[in-house]
C-alpha cells in the first residue's frame, strides 16, 4: 500500500489530521488491541481453577423430587407451553379454556408460551433442574423423546391418579402405553404430532408422490425435496418405508436407513433438513414435496388450495407432546387438576377446534362436531380406524444410543 | 486519569475522624471503572473460564461430566469438522470482500456527494436493523425463490450458468447453494462496514481532495494518495466489524443453505443442542476464537495502520 506523505505538509496540518483522525475515541490503537489480546489470551490461557468446574450426575433423583405443595394457599398454576399450542379468543388476549377452569376452580392460569424448540428449552430449564432447584414452572409440554430424558433423568414428578380421573379414562388407547412412559405415571398427552408426506400440486406438474422411496429416488424431485431436522421423523419415516419398524430397530437398520438418505444428499436429491420453516418452502414451490407436520399441513391447506397430504402405504409416524410436572414445582395438585381438565371431551373439543393437530383424547368427536364439523371430520385430527392403525412411534432410546444417533444425523445434515 | 506533577500542598490540619479529600479524588477513577470491569468478569472472564473446563471434561448427563484434561477433544473436533472451519473462514472472507466492495462506494457517496440528503441515506442504511435478524433472512428466501423474478432473470441471462459451473449454484436455483448463504451474509453485515467507512471517510478534510487537484492529480490519483490511505482505520474496523461475526454466524447457513453450506457455527449449535456433546462443542468454539484472533492479529499488523476508528 502506498503511503501517504504527511512531512509535505506543514507541522500545524500534520498536527490537525492527527486531531481529526484521533480525537477522544481513537485511543483504540492497533497496539493496544494487540496488548489485549495478548491479555486475554493469558487469561483464558493459564487457568489453574479449571479443575474445580463440572456438572453432578443427574441420576441420583428417580421417581423425581417434589417440594412442598402450595396448591392449596396459592391458587395460580404456571403453565410453559409452544407458542400457538391453545386456544384464543377473538381479541387475542384471552384463552375461553383456561377461562372456564378458573371459573369452575379459582384457580389462574399464568400462561407462558416460552417454548420454541425442545433442544433450546432443555438447555434453558437443564441448569436448575440439575442443581435440584425449581425452574419457576408448574407445567410443561415436551415432545415425547424429551420427555422421555426428563423422566430418565429423574427431573420429572410421578402424578397422582387420585387427581386424573377424566385423564384416566379419556386417554386414547394409542398413547396409553408408550415404552418410555408404561401407563402413564409422569405424563400425559397434550395433543399428537402426526408426521406426513405434504406435497404442492402446482410444484409437482403430474409427477405422483405416495412414499417416502418417491422423495428419495425420483430423478424429476432431484433438489426439491425437505426432510426434517427432528431426527426421529426423518428416520422413522424412512425406517417404515424399508420395511422396518421404528418401534423395535437395530443400529444396523439405523446405519441403513442413514446410507440411504445419505446416498440422496450426495445426488442432490433432498434440498434441505428444516425445522417449522418448511411450511414457507412448500407454499411458494420451493419444495414439490416434503415431510410434514399434520397440524401444519391442515393449516396449510386452508390457506394455500395447491398443497395436499398424503399418508404411505408404509404408514407414518405419530408422536406426542406431553404434559410434565417438572421437579420442585410448587403448585403440583394445581397442575394436575388442569391435565385432567383438558382430558374432559368438551373442553379438548374446544382445544382441538383450534390448533388442528390429534386429539389423545377418546369421545371428542361429537363436541368438536358441534364447533366445527369438517374438523371432526379431518383423520389428521380425529384419526379414524383405518389411519390409526397405520400409525408408528419411536421406540425410546438410551442416552448412549441418543448421543451416538443424533451424532450421526447431524453428520449427515452437515453439521 | 489525573496524575501528580508537583508535591500537593500541606495539609491543613483536618478535623480528627475526616479523609483528607484528595485520596478520594485519585480512587474517583477505579470506582467509575468498576462497573465496566464487573461486567467483563461477569459476562466474559467467567463464561470463558466455564467453556475451557467444559472443553476438557468427559461424561453424560445422567454420570455427570469431570474435569478429565481431555485434551483429545480439540483434535477430535478439528479433524472431523475441519471442513466447516474452512468454508466459513472462505465464506466470511468472501462476504467481507463484497461488503468492502458494495459499502466503499456507498459510503463515499454519502460522506462527500449526498449534501443535504445524507441524513436520509444514513437512516436507509440503518433502517433494516428496525426488523430482525430472523426476519431479514427469511426475507431473502421470497427474494431467491426458485420461481421468482430474479431466478427468472438470471437463468434468462445465463448467469446461473455460470455459478453452477463455479460449482457457487446448483441447477436453476439460488437458494439452499453457497452462493445465497454468502449472499445473506453480505446483507446481513453490510451496515456494519458502511458505517465505520462513513465515519472515517466523513472526518477527512475537504481541502486536502482541493489540494491534490491543485497539484495537479487527477481523481483517480487524489483517491489512491489521500481519500484511500486516510480512510484506512474504517476499512480495517469495517472489515473485522463484518468478518468476525460472519465467521460464527450460523443463521444464514442454517436458512439459506444446504447439507453442503453448513458453518462452524451450525456444528457447534447442533453439538451442544441436539447431541449434546459439550465438550466438542466448548473446544470447537474455543478453536474458532482462536483462529480468529490469529487472523485478526495477523490482519492487523499487515494492514499497517494504527488507529482502529
Amino acid at each position: 500500500m502506498e503511503q501517504y506523505e504527511p512531512d509535505r505538509l506543514s507541522p500545524a496540518q500534520v498536527a490537525a489530521m492527527r486531531r481529526s483522525l484521533r480525537n477522544g475515541r481513537a485511543s483504540l490503537t492497533r497496539r493496544s488491541l494487540l496488548r489485549a489480546c495478548a491479555g486475554g489470551a493469558l487469561a483464558t490461557g493459564g487457568l489453574g481453577a479449571l479443575g474445580a468446574c463440572g456438572i453432578p450426575p443427574a441420576g441420583d433423583t428417580r421417581g423425581g423430587v417434589s417440594a412442598q405443595d402450595h396448591s392449596a394457599e396459592e391458587k395460580v398454576v404456571h403453565f410453559s407451553n409452544w407458542t400457538e399450542y391453545i386456544d384464543v379468543d377473538d381479541s387475542g388476549k384471552h384463552h375461553p379454556t383456561l377461562d372456564t377452569f378458573r371459573r369452575r376452580t379459582g384457580i389462574t392460569v399464568k400462561y407462558t408460551e416460552d417454548i420454541n424448540d425442545n433442544n433450546e428449552f432443555f438447555a434453558k430449564i437443564k441448569p436448575q433442574l440439575a442443581a435440584g432447584q425449581d425452574t419457576g414452572r408448574d407445567l410443561v409440554v415436551l415432545t415425547d423423546w424429551l420427555a422421555a430424558r426428563l423422566i430418565r433423568l429423574g427431573w420429572a414428578q410421578k402424578l397422582d391418579p387420585s387427581h386424573l380421573p377424566h385423564a384416566f379414562a379419556n386417554l386414547s388407547d394409542q398413547f396409553r402405553s408408550p415404552d418410555w412412559d408404561p401407563g402413564r405415571a409422569y405424563s400425559y398427552p397434550w395433543q399428537g404430532i402426526s408426521t406426513v408426506i405434504a406435497y404442492n400440486k402446482k410444484a409437482l406438474d403430474g409427477i405422483e408422490v405416495k412414499s417416502v422411496s418417491d422423495l428419495l429416488d425420483n430423478p424429476r424431485l432431484k433438489g426439491r425435496v425437505g426432510f426434517l431436522s427432528e431426527m426421529r421423523d426423518s428416520i422413522g419415516m424412512t425406517l417404515l418405508d424399508m420395511g422396518k419398524d421404528p418401534a423395535r430397530f437395530t443400529d444396523d437398520d439405523f446405519d441403513a436407513v442413514i446410507a440411504r438418505l445419505q446416498k440422496a444428499v450426495d445426488k442432490g436429491q433432498i434440498r434441505r433438513f428444516t425445522g417449522n420453516d418448511y411450511t414457507s418452502d412448500l407454499t411458494k414451490g420451493d419444495f414439490a414435496a416434503c415431510l410434514a407436520w399434520a397440524g401444519d399441513v391442515v393449516q396449510l391447506k386452508a390457506d394455500s388450495p395447491d398443497v395436499d397430504f398424503v399418508i404411505p402405504d408404509s404408514g407414518y409416524m405419530t408422536s406426542t407432546d406431553n404434559l410434565l410436572i417438572p421437579n420442585k414445582a410448587r403448585h403440583k395438585t394445581n397442575a394436575e387438576r388442569l391435565i385432567d381438565f383438558f382430558y374432559e371431551p368438551e373442553q379438548a373439543a374446544a382445544l382441538s377446534a383450534y390448533v388442528n393437530y390429534v386429539s389423545p383424547v377418546e369421545g371428542v368427536k361429537p363436541y368438536l362436531a358441534k364447533i366445527d364439523e369438517s374438523a371432526a371430520d379431518n383423520p389428521l385430527i380425529i384419526p379414524d380406524q383405518a389411519m390409526a392403525a397405520k400409525s408408528h412411534a419411536f421406540r425410546s432410546l438410551s442416552t448412549e444410543e441418543e448421543t451416538a444417533y443424533e451424532s450421526k444425523f447431524a453428520k449427515l445434515t452437515g453439521a | 486519569m489525573t496524575t501528580l506533577t508537583e508535591a500537593p500542598p500541606p495539609l491543613a490540619p483536618a478535623a480528627p475522624g475526616r479523609r483528607p479529600p484528595r485520596r478520594r479524588g485519585r480512587l474517583v477513577p477505579y470506582w467509575l471503572l468498576l462497573p465496566g470491569i464487573l461486567w467483563l468478569l461477569l459476562f466474559f472472564a467467567l463464561p470463558m473460564v466455564y467453556q475451557a473446563s467444559t472443553s476438557v471434561q468427559t461424561g453424560s448427563l445422567e454420570q455427570g461430566y469431570k474435569v478429565t484434561w481431555h485434551f483429545a477433544a480439540y483434535g477430535d473436533a478439528l479433524s472431523a469438522y475441519w471442513p466447516q472451519f474452512l468454508r466459513s473462514v472462505v465464506y466470511a472472507a468472501v462476504a467481507t470482500l463484497l461488503c468492502l466492495l458494495l459499502g466503499y462506494p456507498l459510503a463515499y457517496l454519502i460522506a462527500f456527494r449526498a449534501g443535504r440528503w445524507r441524513n436520509l441515506v444514513m437512516i436507509m442504511v440503518i433502517a433494516p436493523f428496525f426488523t430482525t435478524f430472523l426476519i431479514r433472512t427469511l426475507a431473502w428466501k421470497t427474494i431467491l425463490a426458485d420461481d421468482g423474478p430474479v431466478v427468472h432473470t438470471l437463468t434468462s441471462l445465463h448467469v446461473l450458468d455460470l455459478t453452477d459451473w463455479l460449482g457457487w449454484t446448483a441447477g436453476d436455483r439460488v437458494l439452499a447453494t453457497p452462493l445465497a448463504v454468502v449472499c445473506g451474509l453480505t446483507y446481513n453485515f453490510l451496515p456494519f462496514m458502511i458505517l465505520p467507512l462513513y465515519t472515517s471517510l466523513e472526518r477527512i478534510d475537504g481541502r486536502l481532495h482541493e489540494a491534490a487537484g491543485d497539484l495537479y492529480a487527477k481523481p483517480f490519483t487524489t483517491f489512491r494518495k489521500v481519500t484511500f490511505p486516510l480512510s484506512m482505520p474504517g476499512v480495517v474496523s469495517g472489515t473485522l466489524l463484518t468478518f468476525i461475526p460472519a465467521a460464527g454466524d450460523y443463521v444464514n447457513a442454517e436458512l439459506l443453505g444446504s447439507t453442503d453450506t453448513r458453518m462452524v457455527g451450525n456444528v457447534i449449535q447442533a453439538q451442544f443442542l441436539r447431541v449434546l456433546d459439550y465438550p466438542t462443542a466448548a473446544a470447537l468454539s474455543f478453536i474458532l476464537m482462536a483462529a480468529i484472533l490469529l487472523m485478526v492479529t495477523f490482519y492487523i499488523r499487515k494492514s499497517g495502520t494504527e488507529d482502529l476508528v
